[in-house]
Order: structure tokens, then sequence, then C-alpha cells
């Protein structure tokens, strides 16, 4: 926004000044300031925890700061509950639609301000209405119908459209892409930009920098609950934001030595792959991602949040449906593909998600730890109690699981000692590929130094391993080599001396500038609702300002400028 | 006000632990209590002919009541076993002319076949355990009704009466069948790989399907293992009735099945089996049904005591959960 002159402070929408917010002894949010101008639409980034739900929540009166102020139109604005802050003009959009599923789709355009006759619903009045409004967000639909039979897409644009109905002056939008095809995102942009038009300022969250450039006019990043920058999107380079976020000043080389890895690196440089992913494709998730793993070789797995990175590791063992794709291990396709198979085949994974996909709480520890190799150790379907001993006394006392007994609950248990106990349910397989999602994520230190250690030690006998790691030193430490991923994509190798911090995150900023934009969805069966009718036409806009001076367009534009300009927005009050 | 806050903690972990006594030794003491209390009350409860007639009547629930404990360690429910008696029943005339193993061989054939075709919806259609069985349990008990025709019919095979009536030992044969029943679903729950699993898949299912576990088999195998059991109960109920009558017997079962397995311990949120807790569960309902009643109580009023122990029960179960 090129045209907006440099504001003073009172002409701020919503100014957020100084805000503290702790749980728990946990400082979620630190002397926050957020400054959003009339008709911006502003970037809102940073890592997991680094605090964007904890601020958005305090300015939509979910949660009350600790110390702060939040201020609308220049006046103080504290809000007790999300109703007041709505009431206000302050709507936010989830990453879930919330609106009344089994409910008409107009009906849950005008919940709760219904349009009345003699004091009852007009309903003829509310569908006509409604067909008016959804059509300018290119949502042509019976709105008759349940709201669940909607694609996801429809679905979002129906709660922006009622999230704007409602007088907004404020549009918070979490992560609203997530689920939507690449035409629905182009739709959504010019929804977004009609909002512009109308002086409606947008607070846009999410992970994919690509739109950021393509929608956004201003970004704030957030670290660790701390404001690290705020400034104009345009001429802020990729690679800086993506420092930004990550904490890691590019001309930095941090001390090494803080995590356990032993910095030789192992010895694979022959041999032939144990593991040789091919071209994976998971719906919305993953493209086409190649890679191989050779014994004794740790492959990280590189890229942001959201990348794919878990989706990689899942697809692998058969914990996701692919829509393509292949697995071998030691030359054999597996043909079956589900996670009892590839523990058959010796793939193993720890999964991101240790309470809900790991541990099984209620068992005690002897028992987790032999779940998965108890056809192992029964002789006809009776378990040798003898054997499963031997095994879960060999891996508690090699991983130094502390318990009180092998028969105590899991569940009991620390994170760390619990993440023992999952490593030593896979380690008593004698697997050969051990897939890693965040293995030290939740854990304390002491624990996170003997997993490191343990994760080079089991390369050193020969596993093949992947390692998925937000932890950037973990990753670059523990890796022999780095498979980057961005937007369910392979978009960068880095081998030997590339395995630096320098590297990952110049293969994550440059990786847009070299991608060919295409399709990457596949054929819609899934869907249940209409597409929109000219959300294929629409294009970006072409005004330079929006996409950001000097930077690409968005991955799911294509490169040629449009002719055509946004479907027109134009009035919202009515 | 902090010694207060003190008192007060201390009282709750006190109050915690309590609970947690209760929860799990709470029916074993209130079954010693209560047979206590039944034999002040009337000296003639613990005469042997008693004791039999309730444990003619306690087998076939126990019986019951340990495939049903099984499936809700899974995080299940089976609601049609009571209509698999009454399918039972309705073959046993049919097959009386192969003698006892020709009655019991096609009866516990059905009960697996219906148990399979509920786990089966359960495992792979993922229906809700409870709507499965209950599907299940309408459409059983109107074949069984089919085979059987409307009338109740006598039953004269001597070996399926002898099932339900001898004795061994002064201790009814059907009591023996339970007991042994209860000692090898003990077995299957705390020695075999089967058992193992089927815990893991009620307490965290997509960590055990993550784990390898073969979810679907160890789902499917619980159910028909229900089904068999009661359809062996179905036997035995004809034969202590010497006659099959598909519309009535195997009523309400399922519910006093459940009640047993809730009484005894097992929370119905899955992830755990307790046998012996099953077992004490089925006995704490006879008995204390067979107490009321027999000093006159009417039927209304012990129902109304069956309800408040229930949910007894079931808060108490809760409770732990929440720890």
């Amino acid at each position: 926004m090129a045209e907006q002159a440099p504001d003073p402070r009172g002409d701020l929408v919503l100014d957020v000044g100084g805000v503290n917010k702790s749980f728990a002894g946990v400082h979620a949010l630190r002397d926050v300031d957020f400054a959003l101008r009339p008709a911006e639409v502003h970037a809102l980034i940073g890592e997991n925890g680094a605090g964007k739900s904890t601020l958005i929540k305090v300015m939509t009166g979910v949660h009350r700061p600790d110390s702060g102020t939040v201020r609308l139109d220049g006046r103080p604005a504290a809000f007790r509950n999300p109703l007041e802050a709505q009431a206000a003009g302050i709507s936010t959009i989830y990453q879930e639609v919330n609106l009344v599923p089994l409910m008409s789709v107009a009906r849950n355009l005008y919940l709760g301000r219904e349009p009345r006759r003699f004091g009852l619903v007009d309903v003829a009045r509310m569908n006509r209405e409604a067909v008016r409004v959804l059509g300018r967000y290119g949502v042509h639909v019976d709105v008759t119908r349940p709201l669940r039979t909607l694609g996801l897409g429809a679905q979002q644009m129906v709660a922006l459209a009622r999230a704007v109905q409602i007088e907004a002056r404020v549009v918070i939008m979490d992560e609203p892409t997530s689920s939507l095809e690449p035409r629905e995102v182009d739709t959504l942009f010019s929804v977004i930009r009609g909002l512009k038009e109308q002086g409606i300022a947008v607070v846009y969250v999410s992970h994919r920098l690509d739109e950021l450039y393509a929608v956004c006019d201003r970004v704030t990043v957030l670290r660790d609950g701390a404001v690290v920058h705020t400034g104009d999107m345009a001429g802020l380079e990729q690679l800086r934001l993506v420092s930004l976020m990550l904490g890691r000043e590019m001309a930095t080389v941090r001390d090494k030595g803080t995590t356990a890895f032993d910095t030789a690196r192992h010895d694979h440089s022959e041999g032939q792959p144990v593991l040789r992913a091919r071209n994976l494709s998971v719906r919305h998730r993953l493209y086409d991602v190649s890679l191989d793993i050779r014994p004794g070789e740790v492959v990280g797995l590189g890229g942001l949040l959201g990348a794919g990175r878990s989706e990689t590791a899942k697809a692998i063992v058969g914990a996701l449906p692919t829509e393509a794709g292949s697995v071998e291990v030691e030359g054999e396709t597996l043909h079956r593909r589900s996670p009892a198979a590839a523990i058959r085949n010796g793939v193993v994974m720890l999964p991101e998600d240790r309470k809900l996909e790991g541990i099984i709480p209620s068992l005690s520890v002897r028992e987790n730890i032999s779940i998965a190799a108890l056809p192992r150790l029964s002789r006809a379907g009776v378990v040798s109690q003898a054997k499963q001993d031997e095994v879960v006394d060999f891996f508690m006392k090699r991983l130094r699981i502390k318990a009180s007994s092998p028969d105590q609950r899991v569940g009991d248990l620390s994170g760390g000692n619990q993440q023992k106990v999952l490593l030593a349910r896979w380690l008593c397989l004698g697997p050969k590929v051990l897939l890693l999602d965040e293995p030290t994520r939740g854990i304390d230190v002491g624990a996170k130094t003997e997993v490191q250690a343990l994760i080079d030690e089991l390369a050193g006998d020969g596993l093949g391993v992947l390692l998925i790691s937000s932890d950037l030193e973990e990753l670059i430490e523990g890796s022999d080599r780095v498979v980057v991923l961005k937007d369910g994509r392979v978009v960068g190798h880095l081998a030997g001396d590339e395995v630096t911090e320098e590297g990952l995150l110049g293969t994550l900023a440059g990786a847009a500038q070299e991608r060919a934009p295409d399709d990457p969805a596949g054929p819609g069966e899934r869907r249940t609702a209409p597409e929109p009718a000219e959300a294929g036409e629409r294009r970006a806009s072409p005004d330079p300002a929006e996409s950001g001076a000097g930077e690409p367009p968005a991955p799911h534009e294509p490169p040629e400028p449009a002719a055509e300009d946004p479907a027109p927005v134009k009035e919202n009050h009515g | 006000m902090s010694t207060n806050t003190l008192a007060w903690s201390g009282l709750t972990a006190d109050r915690t632990r309590m609970l947690r006594l209760l929860q799990e030794y709470g029916v074993y003491a209130a079954l010693v209590v209560l047979f206590l209390v039944a034999v002040g009350l009337d000296t003639s409860f613990v005469e042997m002919s008693n004791i039999r007639v309730q444990l003619f009547q306690l087998a076939p629930t126990l019986l019951v009541a340990l495939g049903m404990a099984l499936v809700i360690g899974t995080e299940g429910i089976d609601l049609s076993v009571g209509a698999v008696i009454a399918l039972a029943a309705s073959v046993v005339p049919l097959y009386a002319g192969y003698g006892l193993g020709g009655v019991l061989l096609a009866a516990l054939l059905l009960g697996a076949a219906s148990g399979a075709v509920g786990g089966a919806m359960v495992a792979f259609a993922r229906i809700q355990p409870i709507v499965a069985t209950l599907s299940l349990m309408i459409g059983v008990r109107g074949l069984a009704e089919i085979v059987n025709g409307n009338s109740a019919k006598a039953v004269t095979q001597s070996g399926v009466l002898a099932l339900g009536s001898r004795t061994v030992a002064g201790i009814p044969e059907m009591a023996w069948i339970a007991a042994v029943c209860a000692l090898l679903t003990g077995l299957l729950v705390r020695r075999t790989t089967f058992g193992r699993q089927l815990v893991a898949v009620g307490d965290n299912r997509r960590a055990g399907w993550l784990s390898g576990l073969p979810v679907r088999r160890v789902l499917i195998t619980v159910y028909v293992i229900s089904g068999v059991l009661a359809a062996l109960a179905g036997v035995l109920v004809v034969g202590h009735g010497a006659e099959a009558d598909p519309a009535n017997q195997g009523l309400n079962m399922e519910l006093n099945a459940i009640t047993a397995v809730v009484v005894g311990g097992t929370p119905l949120s899955g992830g755990r089996v307790r046998v012996l807790g099953t077992v004490a569960g089925a006995l704490f309902m006879q008995l204390i049904t067979a107490v009321l009643t027999q000093h006159n109580v009417h039927t209304s009023y012990t129902q109304i005591v069956e309800a408040a122990i229930i949910c007894f029960a079931v808060y108490a179960s809760q409770e732990r959960g929440t720890r």
C-alpha cells in the first residue's frame, strides 16, 4: 500500500500495546505491540509456540492480557469474551469452520440475525439474500442444503461471508488456506482484496510464505512470545523472513556443541539405499516426494511448519493414505501399505504426538515396550514371560529408562522416559529404518542429549534414520544429509559441506523463485460441493504493490498477469 | 486460611486414595459384607439347596458377562448377547436328534457367526458398537423367533437337560462350566498376545494401529468370543428350563451382563478388563436380588436398588479415570 501515508498511531483500527500473558509461569506473550491499520492485510507469522494463537485470543477476548492494552479505534477495548469482540467488529475465522454443520447454508449465514416477518423467520427472503451474498464470494450452491454437504473451501467461504456480514472492521483469518484447493485460494485472495477496498483490516495467519507475499501488505513476526519484526511485506527478502521466524541470523555461525551429536559423519558413502520412497503424494499435503535412506545414514527432513515433514514419514509407513508413489525396502516394493506391513519389513516410525499416537497410557512400561514385538515373544499365542522380561530389561537398561519398576503405568512417566519407552518398543524389533518425528520435543535436557547420542549410535550400527526436527541445530548437527521440503514438495537437497543452517535457510528462501507453478491437486473425487463457478477464471490482481516488489507471484497463481480484475465485493452491510 | 487449604488438600488426597481402593477392591468387600448380611438375616441362606439355586441362575449371566467384559475392554459394547441366547435356544429342538454334541456345535457356530457380523460392522464399517450390536440384537431376536415359531417348545434331549440340571460335587455343572470359562478368560487376558492386544486396542486404538497391531482382527475376535459365550449360555438356559422359548429367553441379559462388568470395576472407556471383578460383580448382583426377593421386597424396589448400585459403580470408576 504505497499510497498509504506513514500513519500516526491514532489512525489505527486495532492497537495492541505492551501485552504480556503467561500461563502457569510460561510466558506466552512478552511486551507485544501489534498495530493494524485500516484497509491493510497484515500477516502474523511465527513457528509453533511463537504466540500467534495467544495474541489472536487476546485480541478477540478469549484471553485477558496480564498487562498491556488493546485499543479498537483508539478506545480501550477490554473484551471479556469473543461475543463482545464480535459485537465490536472483530470477526475471527478459525482453521476449523465453527458453524452448525447440519443446518442449511443460508441458516448458517444468518444464524442469530435471521430476517423476520410477523415474528417468524422469513425463510424465502433469507435464502434469496444468501444466494446473492454468497455469489460475491464465488460460492454458487443450493443454500437450503446442510452446510456439511459443502466442500471445506466453500464452508470456509460461508464462514468468511458470515464474519464480514456482521459489520466487521477487522477480520482475523487463522490459516484460512490450509484446506483449500488452489482455485479456492485464488477466490479467497480476491475476497480479501475486496475487503480491503471496503476499508476492512485483515489479520492473516499462514505458514505459506508465498501467500503472504501475494496478499499481505505488512508483516509481524513473533518468536518465543515476542515481536521480532514488524514492517512492510514488499522489499522484505524471503531469506530474511525465514531467518526471523527461526531465530537464526544469516551471518552468525553459532557455537556448536550444545547437541550430543558426534560431528564426524557416519560412513555411508557406498551401499544401496535401504529405503527408497518414490513420488509419494498425499492429497493436499504431499506432492511427488522422493527420498533415499542408506544404511548407517541419518537423513534430515528440513522445512517449516506445515511443509509436509510428518506427512512424509507417515506416508512412508502407510499411516496416511497415498494417492501415488511407492516405497521400497532393500529393493522390495511394499505392496500392502499399512503400519503393520511397514513394521514387518523393518520400517518403524516414532510419531510426533506421543500421547495420541505413541503410548498406551494405562498399560505398564513392560507392556508398552513389548506390544509390537509380542508375536515374536510368544509361543502359540501365549506370551513367554521369560523372553519378555529379558528384552524389556535389556532395553530399560540400555536406554536408561527411569521407572519405579517395569510394572509402572507408562502414563505416569515423564515425557523423556515415555519417549525412551517408545524407542525401546521399536528397537526390540531390530528395525532397518527408523523414522523419527520430533524425537526430542517436549523432553528434558538430559533425556534430549541421551536420545541424540542414541540416534548417532544407532546409525553407527547400520540403521537408516530419518530425522525430523524443528530444532534447527539438532537437524543440522544430527543429519548427514538434509532433504528440504516446502509446501509438500522437495525443494532441495543438502549434502556434505552444505549441511549448514545457512544452506538450509537459503534453500527454504530460494525455493519459491525456482518453482514452476502448476496445479498440484489431484482429481476432485472427494468434493461434494460444486466448484465456485468463476473461481477458475479469477486471477490475482496484477497490482505489483500487492504481490511484493521483486517477489515472484504466489505458487497457485499463473505467472502471466491476468486480464480480469478480481470480482468486486461491493457492499456488505446490507 | 493456609492451614485450611493444607487440611483440605490432605483431605482430597485421602479421598482420592480411598476412591482408588474402593475402585480396586470395593466389589469384593461389598460382596463379603452382603453375604454376611444375608446370612445374618436368615441362616438358611447358606444351605446348599439355596446356594445351588443361586448358582443355576448365575451361570448363564456370568458366561455372558465374561464376553461382555472383553468387548468393553476394547471400548465397545455388545447388546446382541440376549438375542444370541434366544437364537441358540431356537436351534436346540432342531438339532436335538444329533445329541448334545450336535446341539452345542450348531448353537456355538451360530453364536460365532452372529459375533462375526457384529465385529465386522464395528471393525470394517466402523459403525459405533452400540449401534452395530443394537441392530444385531433386533435382527437376531427376529431370526430366532422365525426359526422356532412363536410358541415355546419342550426340550427332551437328555444331554441338554442333564447339562442344565446335573450337579458335580454338589455344585451345578453349569456353574463349573462358567468357572472354567472365567479361568480361561482370565488367562486369555493376562497371558496371551491376544489379551494384551485387546487391552491396547481399547486404551489407544491409534497407537496400537501405528504399532502394527491387527486391530480389526482383535475387534472381530472379541465379538466372536462374546457371541460364542452367549450361545453357550443359551444352551444352558434351555437345559435348565427344559424348553426353548426364544421370545422370552435371554431378555435383558445384555443389561445384566453390562451391570456385572461395570459393578466389577471394568471401565466402559476400555483399556482394562477385570475378569475376577466381573465374576464378583455378577455374584454381587445375583446375591442382592436374591436377598431382596427372599425377604419379600417387591421387584420394583429391587430394581431401584440395582439402579443405585450401578450408578455408584460407574461414579467410582469415573473418579479413578480423572485422577
